[in-house]
Parts: structure tokens; sequence; C-alpha cells
């Protein structure tokens, strides 16, 4: 009812241009580059905030990523790093969750609390442990690496939120089951359906940083062959540092994927990152 | 997890599913995350040759002529660093969440996806981008600054020693704000309409709503926040690392911890790699952590519970 009242009130006013503003601050310099890697080099520096017109357009920085860098090699990487830490911190981490949340034993609360001790402290600072442990295993250089690094620091807050989701399931649902003869796995699979939400919230604060992450790659597997993206645009960067289109071109594939992802899926980041912070 | 077979004991039938649900999850955990983490605070404690040491590594990393020095300088970065966040990023966050929570507002949703883009980005793609426009070849910045006639302010900010940090630490600000948004916005969704309803009929104005009902009421998620961006202070190594490079410059003014550790356990340039200074440095920042994470627990976090209802 208030409704058309309020839209037209210099309060609204007043909260539209701030918002535009921001959101023009938060957006301006993606565009600029993703706008420039499309031009040719005497456009880039004579007019950057001007447009690829049909006389500047060029592609000629992709030409160079395409001889020079493997990028598609780098998103099949990080694919295949982020999807396989993302399905077992996933798996391992509800099954985690749902024993805690569960059933009631008696190292129950003590082992609810070690695992989220890992949520405060951050996984690199046992660094020079951990690569030991990977060079002792022959696991230098591998994908498998980064995976098993990933799933171990991701594992704390997946059980930490989902053990929330899960306490949510009504236990009337569990006990019909059990009744019914569904054994304890059977139970798991119908309450992890029932908790999908928790699932994607889970999934999305888990997939963010590992996609991102520069650290572990640099130091466990920064090798040619198992390079993830974050890892050889960084690389590439340095190398590539005078040729303007070739830079502007990488960012912008490198900028890509994640944004496409993001904005496809927005909805269901934007509600996984704020109900995943309020469990 | 040595705790999970003693539960049988009272409980005739042995708990297979237990450890079939719980052993995976628990045994990585263990593995690549918290021996690795107790392991590294053993190597910090060992000589170089191997020998037990004790303390000897922390008192030269505090003490000695050349680690000190370097120590104490990234400490003071990391404050400086974990200060900017505080005073601009998450009033920002702040700010824009009080604005997006006007239930009434058009186009919400549009801004809050659009705000927080930049935050799903890797940190070495926004470094870059953020490079390129200070820089003054490309010119970027600066044409902006004349086009609204304050062309004379600019300078190459990232190679000033009195600028770089807190450039870089902008740069984090600007790409993370997003963060403290959500977590805000979450918090004051959380407050009944009929509260601030209420207020409004009685007159109050939307700065008095703000800073009587909304600040207190959300009070809980300003102590997650900070402690949130006081522990992700110690992971900052990505952003310096690819704009300023290893070394941190000029003259290690922008060096945080994160690449002090780097270069202490990997070596850099003239200078070789040590993993148990290495170590000494990340059981450092564990302490830090622990003082800071302790502090919130005892704290922040009591003084806060009577707002929780």
């Amino acid at each position: 009812m208030a409704q058309l009242r309020r839209a037209v009130t210099p309060t609204a006013v007043g909260k539209h241009a701030l918002l535009l503003g921001y959101t023009f601050i938060a957006l301006f310099p993606i565009a600029l580059v993703v706008m420039n890697s499309f031009k040719a080099r005497n456009a880039i520096f004579g007019d950057p905030v001007a447009p690829p017109m049909t006389d500047t357009f060029t592609l000629v920085g992709y030409e160079t990523l395409a001889r020079r860098g493997d990028f598609a090699g780098l998103i099949i990487n990080s694919t295949i790093v982020t999807g396989a830490s993302l399905v077992l911190v996933l798996l391992l981490g509800a099954m985690a969750a749902f024993a805690l949340a569960r059933y009631r034993f008696r190292a129950s609360r003590m082992l609810g609390l070690y695992l989220a001790i890992g949520i405060m402290i951050p996984i690199r600072l046992g660094t020079v442990s951990i690569l030991q442990l990977i060079v002792g295993m022959g696991l230098a250089n591998t994908h498998l690496a980064l995976i098993l690094v990933y799933t171990a620091a991701g594992l704390p807050l997946a059980v930490f939120v989902l053990q929330a989701f899960f306490a949510e399931v009504p236990r009337e649902l569990e006990d019909a089951a059990r009744v019914d003869g569904a054994g304890h796995f059977r139970i798991f699979g119908m309450v992890l359906q029932l908790a999908r939400p928790g699932l994607a919230a889970v999934g999305i604060l888990t997939m963010i940083p590992i996609w991102n992450d520069l650290w572990w790659p640099l130091i466990l597997a920064p090798g040619r062959a198992t390079a993830t993206l974050t890892l050889g645009t960084q690389q590439f960067l340095g190398q590539f540092v005078s040729d303007w289109n070739a830079v502007l071109a990488a960012l912008t594939i490198a900028i890509v994927p994640m944004l496409a992802l993001y904005l496809v899926f927005n909805r269901q980041f934007i509600r996984g990152l704020m109900g995943g912070a309020l469990k | 997890m040595a705790s999970l077979p003693r539960s049988p004991r009272r409980r005739p039938p042995i708990p297979w599913h237990l450890a079939v649900f719980l052993g995976p999850a628990v045994l990585l955990y263990s593995a690549f995350m918290v021996f690795p983490l107790l392991d590294s605070l053993r190597l910090s404690m060992l000589a170089p040759d191997g020998g037990f040491a004790g303390l000897e590594n922390y008192q030269r990393l505090l003490t000695d002529g050349n680690l000190a020095p370097r120590f104490w300088g990234a400490v003071q970065n990391n404050l400086v660093f974990f200060g900017i966040h505080m005073l601009v990023q998450n009033p920002i966050g702040l700010l824009l969440a009080v604005l997006l929570s006007t239930r009434v507002l058009r186009g919400r949703a549009v801004y809050r996806t659009l705000i927080f883009a930049p935050t799903v980005l890797s940190v070495v793609i926004i470094g870059f981008i953020w490079k390129l426009i200070l820089s003054p070849l490309w010119g970027v910045a600066e044409g902006g600054l004349d086009a609204i006639g304050l062309g004379s302010l600019f300078e190459p900010w990232l190679g000033l020693q009195g600028s770089a940090l807190i450039t870089v630490s902008l740069m984090s600000v600007w790409q993370f704000v997003g963060i403290p948004m959500l977590l805000f916005s979450a918090a004051l969704l959380a407050i009944p309409d009929e509260i601030i309803e209420a207020a409004r009929v009685d007159g109050a104005g939307p700065l008095r709503i703000f800073s009587r009902i909304q600040l207190p009421m959300i009070a809980p998620t300003v102590g997650i926040v900070a402690i949130l961006t006081f522990v992700g202070n110690f992971n900052a190594f990505d952003l310096v690392y690819s704009v300023q490079g290893g070394l941190a410059g000029p003259e290690f003014s922008t060096d945080l911890l994160g690449t002090l550790f780097y270069r202490t356990f990997f070596g850099f340039q003239l200078q070789s790699g040590s993993p148990t200074l290495g170590a000494t440095v990340a059981g450092m920042m564990f302490l830090m952590i622990l003082f800071g994470v302790c502090l919130f627990l005892f704290g922040v976090q009591r003084r806060l519970v009577r707002y929780e209802a």
C-alpha cells in the first residue's frame, strides 16, 4: 500500500543514486578490460573508455593467446581440480554432518568441535609440512595433491553448515522411513534430498575460493601440465606484460567462466552466501 | 577420531555406520589439515640440521638484525591492511546493505547481484585490472581525474612507498565489499518489519532507526564480519604477489605476513629459503590468529550475547 507513495519520495531517489553510483564503481573496471580486449592497440591507448567500433575492433590479443597460451588446458585443469574437490567436500561433508546431526553418540560433541576448529585457522599456515607430505607421497605436480588439500580445507565449514541444515529436516520423516525398514544409508539419501538448498549453499561457498586460489597451485603444482587458470593467467600476465592486447584478452578469458557461472546462477550464489551465513 | 570405537561399550552392536559416515571426512581433515598444522609447529622448533632448537627460531625471527625488521614491518603492514578493511570495506558494505534492506526498493536484487560480481573473481585478475587502470602508461586513472579537474592529484600510487600499501588495500576492499554487504543484508532482513514500522509511526527518521534499532540488532554480525576480516588478512598473499611481486615492493612497503612467509620458506632472489624459519613465521601467524579469535570470543562476543533474544 505504501509502495507507490514511497517509490517517488526524495529518499528513494537518493538511494537509487547511491546504489547506481556504487554499481558503476563495481563494474567499470571489469567492463573496461573486457571492452578494450577487442580493440586495436592505438585505440586502447587513444580512447580507453570508448567501446570497440568497426574501425578499432580486433581479435589480435586472442590470436596471441591461441598461439602462446594454453587457456583451454588451464580451464580444463581448473575444472578438474575444482569439480573433484567440490564433489568430495559435499559428499564427505554431508556424510559427516549427517552422522553428527542425526545420531547421538559419546564423542559427537568433541568430534563436531574438532572439525569446527578448522573454520578459523587458515590451512596455509601448514604449508611447510603439507609440501613435505605431498612430496613424500610422490604427489608433487599432480591434481590429486590440490584436490586433497582443498577437500581437507573445505570440510570444516561444509560439516558445520550442513549440520544446521540437516537438523531442520523433521525427524518424523526419518522415523517413518525407519519403520518402513529403510537402513542408515537410505535415510541419509532421503535427508540429503530434503537439504538440497544447504548443499547448494555449501557448494558455492566451497567452489569460489578453490577456483580463484593462487597459493596452492603455485606451491604444490606449478608445472605447465597441471597449472590452474588462476596460476596460468598469473604467469602469462607476467610474461606478456608489455603486450597489452594479449594481457587484456587473457584477463577477459580468465573473467568469463566464473562471471558467466555467477550470472546464470546468481540467485543460488546470493542465497547460498546469505543463507550459509545465517546458519 | 580415536574416540570413535569407544562408543560401542554402551550400545552392544558396533556402530559401523558411524565409522563409514564420519571416517573419510575425519581422516582427510586430520591428515591434510590438523597434522600439517601441528607438524608445522614442530618444524618451527628445529635447527636447520634437524636437531631440536626450542624457541631459537622464534628468537631469531623477532630479534635478528636481518629478519626482525622484515617481520615487524610485515606485522605493521598487516595491521594497516586490516585497519583499512575495517574502516572502509565494512562501513561501505554496511551502508550498501542498509540501502538494500528497503523492502520496496525497485531493482534491489539486480543491484545486489551486480555489486557482488567482483567478489567472485580471482584476486589475481582483480589486482592486475587495477594495476592497468592505475598505470601512468594507460592513463585511465589520470584521465578520469583530469575529467573532474583533479588531474594534478594523480601519482603512480603503486610505485610509491608512501601510498603502495594503501592502494593495494583499497583494491582488496573494492573486491570484497560484497561479503560484508551480504552478511549485513542477511542480518538486516532478519529484523521483523513490525519493529521498524512501529518506530517509523512514532516519528523516527532513517538515521535514528539505523542507530537505535538496526545497528544494535545486527551487532553479532558486526562481530562476525570483524573476525572474518581479521582472519582473512592472514590469507592476503595472492594480491600482493601478483600486483607487486614476491618482494612486495617498493622497498617491502606492501609486504604482508603472507608474502613474508612465502619468501622465508622458498627464498627469493639472493635470499635462500628455509623450511624451519618459514614454519616459524607460520607459527607466529598462528599465535596472532589465536590471540585475535580469543579476544573476539571472550571480549566482544560475550558482550554481544545480550542482544540475541
